[in-house]
């Protein structure tokens, strides 16, 4: 059991900065993902975590003590890499003892580890038989078992299932995290893919060029993201942003976009300049009273939902609506949007406005 | 343009049987997406009809002529492949110019110009043409390759997972655009495909593979909200649907075996009660993993729901789905 805390980090690499000063806790128990578009830092952060790096600035504390200049073997963590590295020529048995056997562990407790981890992962019927012929379930069931086996307090994983195929993908995400229910260990996961991110996570950090944009739960940095970025990188449709000029007092509830007043929740500070105004695609409704018009230029049947791309006067917008309205290309209809929901960014740094549906958010963010 | 005719045609690799007996009509400006998983013979199909494979039994027929005999050239269809191949040390122009400059089109030099520029328009190139192939992005690439085929104005295009190896965004991007190209050239286009995104944004029409066999061709939503089979249901719908045993819950029909529920065709607040084992926010929606007599279930619910794992949720099926005991939908 293992509590990270990750205190001003920084890690350069000559004259580039990977990551510029991060900081964020992992409680213990937590899935906590690291997510980023590559290049971000996310996966220079785990190393770091793990003693693959060494910081340039910043502590690492797990469990209250300070390891950030600690070599790997002194932290009690099991990184798993891409799933897929096993060893060849050994069984499955053989692969998961190895840890163990080099460790010095006597025959009978080995054989009683591999046995209760065997279970764990559903690979019992497998354990005498070799890693070639395995299926690539089986083979990321093994590569785990290898990691569960030493009973880390940790564990750290980069991009496990960034080589399989959408369903498998969608099969061994859920296999992880009910794994990670059962066995309830600290585990810290790079990913690029925001979806893996919001299904798996108890908490995401979003990573861009080496900075934090946001830390918090799936649902509230979804619902109330921090900065633009984030609002574009996470959710697919991802958020609309109607861009605007004007000027706007705190305490304001609407704005003022192509003669048209659109609602948002009651602004914390004043602003005035560019602006945008963010909603997502499943808080906007197409009515014929709604004043603010669009065209439709493509629908797109999902089955129960649709997604319909408008032009209007602020820019493209897709809104997310039940597939039986209709909605026909080359019409021009009324959009409704739900204010509630609703974020306003500082066009020119990306950041949110802060309003009382973000203020709570954003004030420890 | 062009329509397709595939009549009874198989396809056997050694002991596989690639394809088994399909049959099925593109007609002139429709775009049909064969969808099935790996090996369920999308490929050997478009192979078939571009000349690249003969079949064994059955006959393939462009604009009612049979074209067996007929050499990949002779049949006037252009292939897209799922990773592009630009020459990379000539222009996106040279790269767009080249199967018009090929031996067998000899095309005018100002013939050349005017169709890629035409082509380039359509395609939002336009601005890239003396770009470098190799100084695009991926997306770009994409659409040169696209544009290639384009540009022969062939009777036929037939695309083999052309977006699959691009990023999530671009692939959502380009699915309208594909679309919209289609749309207002008028092509007859077959696609094949494992995302059953793609094959319901697209299609006109979807052919559902399954180990060769065509098992179901219907326009997106006939496909999603009438399935012929337990196969079929599966292939469409995120999450996919649950398949329960019939008597989990009353009135299945005669002869069922299995209830196929799509995850928001389930009723909450009534029927049997389940237990929360998982919640799942995605953001736009929130799917509650439920435990039931031993059998997961998968439903969706109010995106801020206050459920915790562990409460208990009365269920009930809403527009069920009944299948027998071969996976056919008898109900």
């Amino acid at each position: 059991m293992a509590e990270i805390v990750i205190q001003n980090l920084r890690k350069e690499f000559g004259s580039f900065t990977a990551v510029q000063s991060s900081s964020f806790k992992i409680e213990d128990g937590e899935f906590f993902m690291l997510l980023g578009p590559s290049g971000c830092g996310k996966t220079t952060t785990l190393r770091m975590i793990a003693g693959l790096e060494l910081p340039t600035a910043g502590e690492i504390y797990i469990n209250g003590e300070e390891v950030g200049q600690k070599p790997a073997s002194k932290r009690d963590i099991a990184f798993v890499f891409q799933m897929f590295a096993l060893y060849p020529h050994m069984n499955v048995r053989k692969n998961i003892s190895y840890p163990l056997a080099s460790q010095g562990m006597p025959r009978a407790q080995i054989r009683e580890k591999v046995a209760e981890v065997a279970q764990i992962l559903g690979i019992e019927a497998i354990l005498d038989r070799p890693v070639g012929g395995l299926s690539g379930g089986d083979r990321q069931r093994v590569a785990l078992g290898r990691a569960i086996v030493r009973n880390p307090a940790c564990f750290l994983m980069d991009e496990p299932l960034g080589a399989l195929d959408a369903e498998f993908r969608e099969h061994m995400s859920h296999e992880l995290r009910a794994l990670h229910d059962r066995i309830g260990a600290t585990t810290v996961y790079v990913t690029h893919d925001q979806l893996e991110a919001m299904q798996m996570g108890d908490k995401i950090v979003v990573m861009n060029h080496g900075v934090i944009e946001q830390f918090g739960t799936p649902q509230d940095i979804y619902d109330k993201p921090a900065t633009m970025f984030v609002a574009e990188f996470i959710g697919s449709p991802h958020m609309n942003f109607l861009k605007f000029h004007g000027s706007l007092a705190a305490g304001a509830t609407t704005v003022e976009m192509h003669h048209q007043t659109l609602g948002m929740p009651a602004l914390r500070e004043a602003f005035d300049g560019d602006m945008v105004y963010g909603v997502r695609p499943e808080h906007i409704r197409l009515s014929d009273s709604a004043g603010y018009r669009g065209e439709v230029v493509a629908t797109e049947y999902l089955g129960t939902t649709q997604i319909v791309t408008l032009q209007t006067h602020n820019g493209e917008v897709k809104a997310r609506i039940a597939s039986d309205q209709v909605a026909r290309v080359g019409e021009s209809v009324g959009l409704d949007f739900d204010p509630a929901t609703v974020t306003l960014f500082d066009n020119q740094s990306g950041r949110a406005i802060r309003s009382n549906l973000n203020a709570g958010v954003l004030s420890h963010g | 343009m062009a329509d397709i005719t595939l009549q009874n045609v198989s396809k056997s690799f050694g002991d596989t049987r690639a394809l088994d007996d399909v049959s099925l009509t593109v007609a002139n400006g429709d775009f049909v997406v064969l969808l099935g998983p790996t090996g369920a013979g999308k490929t050997t199909t478009l192979r078939l009809i571009s000349g690249l494979e003969r079949p064994e039994t059955g006959d393939i027929l462009i604009n009612g002529r049979s074209v067996l005999d007929e050499t990949p050239a002779q049949r006037d269809v252009a292939m897209v492949f799922q990773q592009y191949s630009l020459y990379p040390h000539m222009t996106v122009r040279d790269n767009l110019a080249f199967p018009l400059r090929s031996p067998i089109l000899k095309t005018p030099e100002h013939e050349v110009k005017r169709k890629i520029d035409e082509v380039a328009e359509v395609l939002q190139i336009s601005h890239k043409l003396d770009n470098k192939a190799t100084a695009l992005s991926g997306g770009e690439m994409q659409r040169v390759s696209i544009g290639r085929a384009l540009v022969r104005n062939p009777s036929i295009y037939l695309m083999d997972e052309p977006l699959s190896s691009l990023d999530a965004k671009l692939r959502a991007d380009l699915r309208i655009e594909l679309k919209r190209i289609q749309a207002s050239l008028g092509s007859t286009l077959l696609y094949v495909t494992h995302d059953q995104i793609e094959a319901m944004t697209m299609a006109t029409r979807v052919g559902v593979l399954d180990a060769g066999r065509l098992v179901q061709v219907g326009t997106p939503r006939e496909i999603y909200e009438d399935p012929v089979s337990l196969y079929v249901a599966a292939r469409l719908g995120l999450p996919r649907i649950n398949e329960l045993p019939c008597d989990l819950f009353p009135g299945a029909p005669l002869g069922a075996k299995t209830i196929g529920l799509r995850p928001e065709h389930i009723q909450h607040g009534e029927g049997k009660p389940s237990q929360v084992k998982r919640i799942e926010r995605l953001g736009d929606q929130t799917r509650l993993h439920l435990t039931l007599d031993g059998h997961d279930i998968v439903t969706l619910i109010d995106v801020h729901t206050g459920l915790e794992p562990g409460d208990i949720i009365a269920i009930q099926p809403r527009n069920a789905l009944y299948f027998d005991a071969a996976g056919a939908r008898i109900a």
